[in-house]
């Protein structure tokens, strides 16, 4: 069979030598490399008290916008969902009623929208598929939950102005 | 018999035919698009302009070639015409024209309207238009009606098909709806806002191209590409009782007629079966529908032996056929 790749070894299973095999120097060197890392600089940082920044184009928690009377833009159409490959938006429409002018932009709006941030992979492709801009991704993201209804995010989280618990990182220059 | 060859395919059809029905003899890509003609309507066609084509050769007996694009659905065939479809550049040109003027009166709400996802101007536009609009003009206004209590007439994205009245007139003991006004003011209306309210008109919505007639119980009620089309039918005095039940989980959202590819009812259904029968129990359920047209209703869903792709979205492709599947539906 023909090689995939140009970077196989062979693997060579040797009798070890008597340095191996009392294992003491290996240990050491072990110990050594443990030690060289205790003067690097961490990997990690204490979140949440610290925080590191994320670009402006950071893909993060959505949020649904409004025009510029105040209204909601999204009439319910569905492509955000049938563009979503995770399946994390669920939406039910329903009909403006004569008087609701100045809550919904057309005549059919979500009277249900909900996102599941932990289906939810953050891609993007729901603003992508958006004909209306209503859907934007933020570059904030959701705090940690005990409970996982909790990330069900419903239509009264998602709107512009909206109060819902978020981390807003700082952003990058 | 008579022989037309139709993009280099030559077929036998019977004396009479029209240019449409032979190419649709042939199958695949080589149909022309219909927006107006509706093969089980006796008199469609002829309106939309959609299936122009170039007729190459008159005939066998006279060569000299048509001097002016004709309509396929209502010329008929002639021994040894030739006939160029996709295969004339002039043709694709004016398609795109015509889908430009199709659209300058659209109002494109199509993110509203019920009927995408199977709207056949949606498709024809995907398929053959521009990217975008050149009209700046205001287009036409009307205000959305009631004709009956189970139909809502949106006369701002109707394109005057004049299928619905073919419905009325052929399927129904009396037509009480027609198109008033003559050339751009003309509209479908029922004039005094008298209600529709025989056996089969709920067939004007399965036959409408756009989303100018939809259901009122379905109206904003779900997207068509979140339900599951199914074969199912019932016992019915009236018709046939073969429709297609549209499921998501265990509901019923609507019944409709079975579409064939080209969009075609071939037998209609009874205001019954379509608006009285929303238990999954009053249904025999066959299995699930196959697709027989590229749409978005069957994006994500595999169906080997149909789904094709149009072809400007698998060109770059070496097969050019759409890797599926087989089975799932």
């Amino acid at each position: 069979m023909e090689a995939l790749t140009t970077r196989r070894k062979v693997l060579e299973q040797k009798r070890m030598t008597l340095l191996e095999r009392i294992y003491l120097p290996a240990i050491a060197s072990g110990m050594g490399i443990t030690l060289r890392h205790f003067f690097k600089k961490k990997a990690t940082i204490n979140f949440p008290e610290q925080q590191r920044p994320v670009p402006r184009v950071y893909r993060g928690l959505h949020i649904l916008n409004r025009d510029e009377q105040g209204r909601e833009r999204c009439t319910a159409c569905g492509l955000c969902a049938v563009a979503c490959p995770a399946e994390a938006i669920t939406m039910e429409a329903a009909e403006r009623k004569p008087g609701e002018e100045n809550l919904y932009r057309e005549e059919k709006y979500a009277a249900k929208y909900e996102i599941n941030m932990l289906r939810c992979i953050f891609c993007g492709f729901c603003e992508d598929a958006c004909p209306k801009d209503a859907i934007y991704l933020e570059t904030t993201f959701a705090p940690a939950n005990y409970n996982r209804n909790n990330f069900i995010y419903t239509k009264d989280m998602l709107l512009l102005g909206a109060k819902r618990e978020e981390i807003k990182p700082p952003l990058t220059q | 018999m008579i022989k037309v060859t139709i993009d280099g395919i030559e077929i036998e059809v019977e004396d009479g035919t029209t240019i449409m029905n032979a190419a649709r003899k042939v199958g695949g890509k080589i149909v022309p698009p219909a927006m107006c003609y509706y093969s089980t309507l006796k008199g469609s066609g002829g309106k939309c302009r959609a299936c122009l084509v170039k007729v190459a050769q008159g005939s066998a007996k006279d060569p000299r070639p048509m001097p002016k694009l004709v309509a396929s659905c209502s010329t008929a065939a002639q021994d040894g015409m030739v006939v160029q479809n996709i295969t004339s550049q002039e043709v694709l040109d004016v398609r795109r024209g015509i889908v430009e003027m199709l659209l300058v009166n659209h109002p494109l709400d199509c993110p509203v309207c019920d009927q995408a996802g199977e709207c056949e101007l949606q498709n024809f536009a995907f398929d053959h238009g521009l990217q975008r609009t050149r009209s700046e003009f205001p287009r036409r206004e009307f205000d959305i009606i009631d004709i009956g209590p189970h139909i809502k007439l949106h006369m701002t994205r109707c394109i005057l098909c004049y299928r619905c009245t073919m419905v009325a007139d052929q399927l129904t003991d009396q037509r009480v709806h027609g198109v008033l006004w003559r050339g751009e003011k003309s509209e479908i209306s029922t004039y005094i806002q008298k209600a529709i309210e025989n056996d089969f008109s709920g067939n004007m919505i399965d036959v409408c191209p756009v989303g100018a007639l939809t259901d009122r119980h379905f109206r904003f009620r779900n997207r068509v590409w979140f339900l599951a089309p199914f074969d199912a039918h019932r016992h019915c005095t009236k018709c046939s009782g073969k429709a297609v039940v549209w499921l998501r989980g265990e509901e019923i959202y609507r019944v409709t007629g079975r579409k064939d590819e080209y969009g075609e009812v071939k037998d209609f259904i009874c205001n019954e079966c379509r608006w009285d029968h929303f238990s999954k129990t009053d249904w025999i359920i066959e299995g699930p529908r196959k697709f027989e047209g590229w749409s978005v209703i069957n994006a994500n869903k595999y169906d080997k032996e149909t789904v094709e792709l149009p072809e400007h979205l698998y060109s770059k492709l070496d097969n050019k056929k759409w890797e599926t599947f087989e089975g799932v539906t």
